[in-house]
């Protein structure tokens, strides 16, 4: 199974969530995720103080093999994106929960955080996929 | 069920990630396509391509026979040993499937046609076979091994000790038989190499060899970026039987003279000898980064559009490179539709990458502002 930090909340289209105190979120993608992707080769960041609703499409990442959609885990503005991506995408591979996180959010309504999955629930639904 | 090579144990035992390709279980990536990519490039990789169809022709009016199938012409073919590329036309000049076949003796020719065209392919050859009473045998008791790089060659040299006496005079483009094995210095990657046919049972120690002494393994992810990167097409992707080779980038491998050599195909096709059809097949580079992705629609100058037929990241480039089917009289540039937005992208004749070097001189030119 890959790593999984517990103090993380996660989305059934496999980005995680990190909350902080002051309302923002930082998000990215899980690692099992980065390892169906395989090597990435781009990522298209969304744009800074974009308004994004809760499951909307706002980024882009491109593998060696496909083109595949992130979605925003919550509504809010965006409010950083991580720059370093755009010279060395392979940060997510090898970094998913670190150097390798792709935006920043403020949130609109905490209530939303109620939605996300723990880890638990996540691995649950991960190893419900793979069979 | 897929069918399996006879490697397919000793995939999964070097941690292949393994998907199904035209009905065989073959690895895709055994950990990371890009570092697999960037082996053949500076080193040397080894791949299964035992699902490849493998038919030895023989007897009957063989020549005559091979004369009449493909596009170009066996007569090129004058010393034994020798290998040709060639396409196999239907009766409209489209491209069943492309090839390569080899020149064994007067009564023996060795072809390797596509898993994807498989039956297709040998049925067409057996149906045209018949009126020269050629004799057409599947060899499906053998497999195959490509292995290319700047050391593949060194390599195989190492593993096979006095054997490789036989290799060693191989010149590109040719062939030998070398104890149970056939040899061949060709491949599908831009690099130098060998692609080695041998009974199955012996594959797993060639295979291990090879890899004990460096070789990498490598998976179908690496094998598209580098046939796409050496600007080589794919059977049934870039062309395929409404396509013809003038309008695959393949006009080289038409052999037009002598004029009385009646090709399949040939009817067909020859109206455009001179006049260019309306599509061609074309690289193309894009300026900004992302990836070209089969599919996109290509937008040029003369108004109408073209699409890409082979797209993907160039990782020797670090660049998004494909192949586009596009009006023959568009040049220079063009824009690639990509996520709904148009990004501007060079047309440029393949190849992109050869032994291991940029073929592409504007690449050292700042085109991204």
């Amino acid at each position: 199974m890959s790593n999984l930090p517990k103090e993380l909340k996660y989305t059934p289209t496999h980005e995680w969530v990190m909350i902080a105190s002051d309302g923002t979120a930082t998000i990215g993608i899980t690692d099992h995720a980065q390892g169906l992707l395989g090597d990435i080769v781009f990522i298209e960041l969304p744009e800074m103080s974009r308004q994004v609703a809760a499951g909307e499409e706002c980024a882009v990442i491109e593998s060696v093999k496909a083109a595949s959609d992130i979605y925003s885990p919550l509504s809010g503005e965006i409010i950083e994106t991580n720059n370093d991506l755009s010279d060395t995408p392979e940060l997510v591979n090898q970094h998913p929960y670190g150097d390798g996180w792709i935006f920043r959010i403020r949130l609109d309504d905490r209530t939303e955080l109620d939605d996300l999955l723990d880890a638990a629930a996540y691995q649950a639904q991960v190893e419900a996929e793979e069979h | 069920m897929p069918n399996k090579t006879a490697l397919y144990d000793t995939h999964l035992a070097m941690g292949a990630k393994m998907v199904d390709f035209h009905g065989w279980a073959l690895p895709i990536h055994y950990g990371s396509q890009l570092e697999e990519h960037h082996a053949v490039r500076r080193d040397a990789g080894m791949f299964d391509v035992s699902h490849m169809t493998i038919i030895d022709l023989h007897g009957g009016a063989l020549r005559p026979f091979l004369r009449h199938l493909l596009a170009n012409n066996v007569d090129r073919q004058k010393t034994a040993g020798k290998a040709l590329y060639s396409c196999m036309l239907n009766e409209q000049g489209g491209i069943i499937d492309d090839l390569i076949i080899y020149y064994i003796d007067e009564s023996r020719f060795r072809m390797v046609i596509n898993a994807a065209t498989r039956d297709r392919g040998l049925g067409w050859i057996r149906q045209q076979a018949q009126a020269f009473e050629v004799g057409i045998k599947a060899r499906d008791d053998l497999a195959m091994i490509a292995v290319q790089g700047p050391r593949a060659r060194a390599q195989v040299h190492k593993l096979l000790g006095v054997h490789a006496e036989h290799l060693t005079p191989l010149t590109p483009f040719t062939s030998t038989f070398a104890g149970d094995m056939f040899v061949a210095r060709t491949g599908y990657t831009g690099e130098d190499g060998y692609e080695i046919i041998l009974p199955a049972e012996n594959i797993t120690g060639i295979w291990t060899g090879l890899y004990q002494l460096g070789v990498k393994p490598i998976g179908l992810g690496a094998r598209d970026t580098l046939r796409l990167e050496a600007g080589l097409n794919l059977s049934g992707t870039d062309m395929d039987e409404t396509t013809s080779p003038l309008e695959s980038g393949l006009e080289w491998t038409i052999a037009w003279e002598p004029e009385d050599r009646a090709f399949i195909g040939r009817a067909a096709i020859t109206p455009h000898r001179h006049t260019p059809p309306a599509m061609k097949l074309v690289g193309l580079l894009l300026h900004e980064k992302g990836v070209l992705r089969n599919g996109q629609k290509v937008f040029t100058d003369t108004g109408k559009e073209g699409i890409i037929t082979s797209g993907g990241f160039s990782p020797t480039l670090g660049r998004a490179i494909a192949l586009a089917r596009v009006p023959s009289e568009a040049e220079m540039t063009c824009k690639v539709e990509i996520r709904g937005k148009r990004h501007s992208a060079s047309i440029v004749r393949p190849p992109f990458v050869r032994h291991g070097k940029s073929c592409i001189t504007e690449i050292n030119n700042d085109l991204t502002t």
